[in-house]
């Protein structure tokens, strides 16, 4: 390369027109560069929009208004704590004697929950507490609960995200 | 000619300022964040055991401290805790696999920080770190001892000091020399002939046993690192002076401990640990007996005797979540082992459950090729590190010896 260099310095006699050519080139490869670059970030997958972390929703069937909050107000990783399941029908009345079952996991680890929260007592108004929930790792986490009652069977999906 | 070498040289200047830019310790504000979670400062105050009233009783922890040293609390006298728990090794032996008066399965684990543990073992098998002193007591590998020859040998050795804490012993004439459910045929026999009053009695002062040791386990501490002593200067925008100043192949490890390598997914917190099980497809030792880890630790925790739904717990059963809301069964508790503290690992190899690796080196392989367990599955993916990225994750891993 800079032989040929040489050669063509030595043979024009001038450098400048030689410069401009490399300038010219390096000018064409930083094009080709953004080029490739451009098609990378086009074709690549856009980053999915995160899952949906809403406290509060409807459960899959539509038979419940299930809203999910950590009972003391925060999230705190690694410890064991308790969170407020409130069961509300389409119309607004509280649910009551509701059998629920809990699970989940990490759906990006492949691993269930570290722990086996359970609902533990019934505190009025459709509220019910599900103690022993452990986050023990920051991420994208799942809680799946099936709920049973007068209204019928029905099961809301929380994403935590850490 | 000259002007062309002016053209190369500049160029090769931009590279370069380019390249040196990259080994610069700026970290994104995530980053930053990530690294001020797992300095020593943000370790909360140890909390109170309330299952085990002695816990914080400095006569406890003295008579704990004297038993946790005595080679008289084992079978032939030969044995005591520090034998594998060494003080001069943080409280480790080196060795792959522990010896007392037998060889064991497994790697003696560290003791600092370990009051903060809320499962004990590898595999989690004991749920509190008194009921956890007592296991290697009776274990025929380890002190080969049995809570009667125990009872009778703290009343003979040490009966003054137990009464001022724990008051007055029983009455342990008629209980036999060798006694215990767990022992030989002739002890369990010795045992099952014992009223239920003198079981109570001798489990009584065997759990008081273990409550006086975890009082003083409960002293040891994780101590600050250079790895610390970086991350509150970074935390506080202030430049790393001497020894807390890191190499670029550190920082390059540090980045890749809390990014790319995903090793903060697990060892996370000022303690390196989400005290949790995992199986990272770790292989098991050929002449060892089956392994499964902590789905085979699940019963055995629930059949303790001094477990927290025990009649030995002091205090009220709320301190008992980590086992009432315990996983019991499940594919995630094949082959899954308790994720080890990282502080202080680069200065005890071997490393793993039972020793399987030798160096640092190996550990970081193991995670980065990922291979698949030999039963249940591996949460680990393959990584793919370079020979460059692995050595400086074994970096960062030394700061946290220093």
């Amino acid at each position: 390369m800079l032989h040929a260099a040489r050669d063509v310095i030595s043979r024009r006699g001038t450098g400048l027109a030689s410069i401009w050519r490399y300038i010219l080139a390096g000018l064409g490869l930083a094009a080709l560069l953004v080029g490739i670059l451009a098609v990378v970030y086009l074709t690549a997958p856009h980053s999915a929009p995160g899952p949906d972390t809403s406290r509060s929703k409807k459960t899959a069937s539509g038979l419940f208004v299930a809203s999910f909050e950590p009972e003391r107000g925060v999230i705190r990783q690694g410890e064991l704590q308790s969170w407020l399941l409130t069961l509300k029908t389409a119309a607004g009345a509280p649910v009551e004697g509701a059998a629920i079952t809990v699970s989940g996991g990490m759906p990006q680890h492949n691993h269930g929950l570290p722990t086996s929260p359970q609902a533990t007592d019934y505190l009025g108004g459709g509220r019910y507490r599900i103690d022993g929930i452990k986050f023990t790792m920051s991420g994208w986490w799942q809680l799946r609960f099936g709920i049973s009652a007068a209204a019928g069977s029905d099961s809301v999906v929380f994403n935590i995200v850490l | 000619m000259r002007r062309l070498a002016r053209v190369a040289s500049l160029s090769a200047l931009a590279a370069l300022a380019l390249l040196g830019g990259c080994g610069k310790p700026e970290f994104s504000d995530a980053e930053k964040k990530t690294i001020a979670s797992l300095a020593l400062n943000t370790l909360p105050a140890l909390k109170a055991d309330t299952t085990n009233q002695y816990a914080d009783v400095p006569a406890a922890a003295a008579l704990g401290s004297t038993l946790f040293f005595d080679v008289g609390m084992s079978r032939d006298g030969t044995v005591s805790c520090s034998t594998c728990h060494k003080i001069d090794r943080q409280f480790q032996d080196d060795l792959p696999q522990a010896v007392g008066v037998g060889r064991t399965n497994r790697r003696t684990m560290p003791l600092a920080g370990v009051a903060r543990d809320p499962w004990f073992f590898w595999d989690g098998r004991r749920d509190s770190l008194w009921a956890q002193a007592l296991t290697p007591l009776e274990n025929p590998l380890e002190q080969a001892g049995n809570r009667a020859a125990f009872a009778h040998y703290i009343k003979n050795r040490f009966g003054e000091r137990y009464e001022r804490i724990f008051g007055p012993l029983p009455d342990l004439s008629a209980v036999p020399a060798n006694a215990s459910p767990l022992g030989t045929d002739a002890e369990k026999a010795a045992w099952n002939a014992m009223p239920a009053s003198e079981h109570e009695d001798v489990n009584r002062v065997f759990a008081n046993i273990g409550k006086a040791i975890a009082a003083f386990e409960r002293s040891i501490e994780p101590q600050q690192t250079r790895f610390d002593r970086f991350a509150i200067d970074l935390a506080t925008d202030s430049k790393p002076q001497g020894d807390a100043a890191f190499s670029a192949e550190e920082i390059l490890g540090l980045r890749l401990f809390i990014g790319k390598a995903n090793c903060v997914t697990c060892h996370n917190g000022p303690r390196f640990t989400d005290n949790s099980f995992h199986n990272t497809g770790v292989p098991p030792v050929k002449d060892l007996p089956p392994d499964r880890g902590r789905v085979d630790a699940v019963a055995q925790v629930q059949a303790d005797p001094f477990n927290c739904f025990g009649k030995f717990r002091d205090g009220d059963a709320s301190a008992c979540r980590e086992l009432r809301f315990m996983v019991k069964d499940g594919q995630d508790l094949v082959r899954a082992y308790k994720t080890p503290s990282l502080r202080g690992a680069a200065a005890r190899s071997p490393y793993m459950h039972a020793g399987q690796f030798s160096t640092l080196d190996e550990v970081v392989a193991h995670y980065s090729k990922a291979a698949p367990s030999v039963e249940g599955v591996s949460e680990v993916h393959p990584l793919d590190l370079s020979d460059r990225e692995r050595a400086a994750l074994v970096a960062f891993l030394k700061t946290l010896s220093e």
